[in-house]
């Protein structure tokens, strides 16, 4: 079978597996941010047990491989009542731990990410803010996020499209995502080299649109730059 | 009016250290409303300190600092709500960058006290007509002169109706042409009967709108009093020193 031949009949599997992969990526990049930016505050908070916890979260979910990452949620997490059903043809029992596994990965970089952002506000911000009675929470919702968000739009928008890349990894809990599904066809018609250049250009379509979109959401936010 | 009700600021053997450096070695000072306190003296004499220790930006590391009756540096000082009432400009402006002018001026009396945003934007405009800068509403401060960010700077503080107003060298970071109209503020606010505390090297501006001036070396008042006496006759030798480095430098 030649690559037309295999796009015309297996087209479904890489459309269904493309879903599958779009779906995971928004929900882990978006639980993966909110994660991140905690971890971040944590990091770098003042108490010293807070801040070392963050640290210790950092270097471990940076330090070892995503794959262990992922079994060691899924296993570590089996006590965890997840739903016994099916949601576009996604086991939750099995898609929840991977969402938690990616998520945690990605906040750890996040974090960092984040981290540096902040600290790159210039410190007379803040004592702008809080010279005008601003709470320190207020100081760091309404002045410093929003300008560090602007520093670190780039690198965040990186680690989304990496995200999109390392979901890649949920095939061996049995998701049928687009390497899954790859799967599938690769053993179906006995022609493997089609099927990767399939997927290739499908990842590689789903980061453009992705870095496309990172970088309309930049200019909108350079406006007070002009 | 009574001396007790007139005592705005009182600073009580004020001490900071950075480190092992100590940079204020016990400050006492009484400001009363109404007062134009001129802070001046050489660079690293400690006087952006006392300024910044006034509402904590730099926590003290020994003595009191009393605002309005209260300990500032007391355990259960709510220091938000005594900041409300001390408004600080500082030499680098600081403008919310990412905010317009008009957002600038109205986030403090919004989110702090917690005014309704058409009372908020009524009030900012009223102020920058005030300073000529109407126009201005809309713009975001990277399209400012140093000027007039720091006019600006100057009515968002002025926004929160401080009871005293602490300014941080404001025109040192001002191309000279600018420092004029900064300085024309200032005397204005002086005018209108507001407290304030400047630390400055504009000596033409202590002489002739300071009600009060403190000459500060290595971390402690060593002169103080009316301008026309401290600059004609400084009885310190190192007043005598300063003011006739700055005053006859050509």
């Amino acid at each position: 079978m030649n690559i037309l031949e295999i796009l015309t009949n297996y087209y479904h599997y890489f459309l269904q597996g493309t879903r599958t992969t779009i779906l995971i990526s928004l929900i882990t990049v978006f639980c993966g941010f909110l994660l991140g930016c905690v971890i971040s505050l944590l990091r770098l908070s003042k108490n010293r047990l807070l801040n070392g916890f963050a640290r210790f979260y950092i270097t471990v979910l940076r330090g070892t491989p995503l794959l262990v990452q992922l079994y060691i949620v899924y296993y570590q997490l089996d006590f965890i009542p997840y739903p016994k059903v099916s949601v576009w043809g996604i086991a939750l029992e099995r898609a929840l731990p991977c969402v938690i596994a990616l998520s945690m990965n990605s906040a750890a970089y996040v974090a960092e990410v984040i981290r540096s952002g902040i600290q790159a506000v210039d410190v007379g911000q803040s004592e702008a803010a809080r010279s005008i009675g601003m709470t320190g929470g207020q100081t760091m919702l309404h002045i410093v996020m929003p300008q560090a968000i602007k520093n670190i739009l780039p690198a965040i928008g990186n680690e989304f499209v990496t995200m999109i890349k390392e979901t890649s990894v949920i095939q061996y809990l049995g998701i049928s995502d687009l390497m899954y599904n790859n799967g599938i066809v690769v053993t179906a018609t006995y022609n493997p080299l089609p099927c990767y250049y399939i997927s290739a250009v499908i990842y590689l379509i789903l980061n453009l649109v992705a870095g496309k979109g990172v970088s309309i959401f930049e200019r909108r936010l350079k406006r007070s730059d002009r | 009016m009574t001396g007790e009700t007139n005592l705005l600021i009182e600073a009580r053997g004020l001490r900071k250290s950075f480190g092992g450096n100590e940079v204020l070695k016990g400050i006492d000072v009484q400001i009363s409303r109404g007062e134009v306190v001129v802070v001046i003296g050489p660079s690293g004499s400690g006087k952006s300190t006392f300024l910044r220790c006034l509402n904590r930006l730099e926590e003290p590391s020994g003595g009191q600092i009393i605002f309005e009756g209260s300990d500032i540096c007391a355990k259960g000082a709510n220091i938000n709500l005594l900041r409300q009432k001390m408004g600080m400009v500082f030499q680098q402006f600081n403008l919310f960058n990412h905010l317009t002018v008009l957002e600038n001026i109205v986030i403090g009396p919004k989110l702090v006290k917690k005014c309704s945003q058409e009372e908020a934007e009524q009030e900012a405009m009223k102020l920058l007509e005030r300073i000529g800068l109407a126009d201005k509403a809309q713009e975001y401060p990277s399209r400012l002169s140093g000027g007039q960010k720091q006019r600006i700077a100057i009515v968002r503080a002025l926004a929160m109706n401080p009871d005293v107003m602490l300014f941080d060298e404001p025109t040192s970071a001002l191309d000279p042409e600018m420092v004029g109209e900064v300085l024309g503020v200032m005397k204005d606010l002086a005018g209108e009967g507001i407290t304030m505390v400047v630390v400055t090297h504009e000596m033409g501006f202590a002489q002739k709108v300071g009600t009060r001036v403190l000459f500060m070396d290595e971390g402690q008042i060593l002169e103080q009093g009316a301008p026309q006496k401290l600059f004609t006759s400084p009885q310190h030798p190192r007043t005598q020193d300063f003011l006739s480095k700055v005053l006859n430098c050509i």
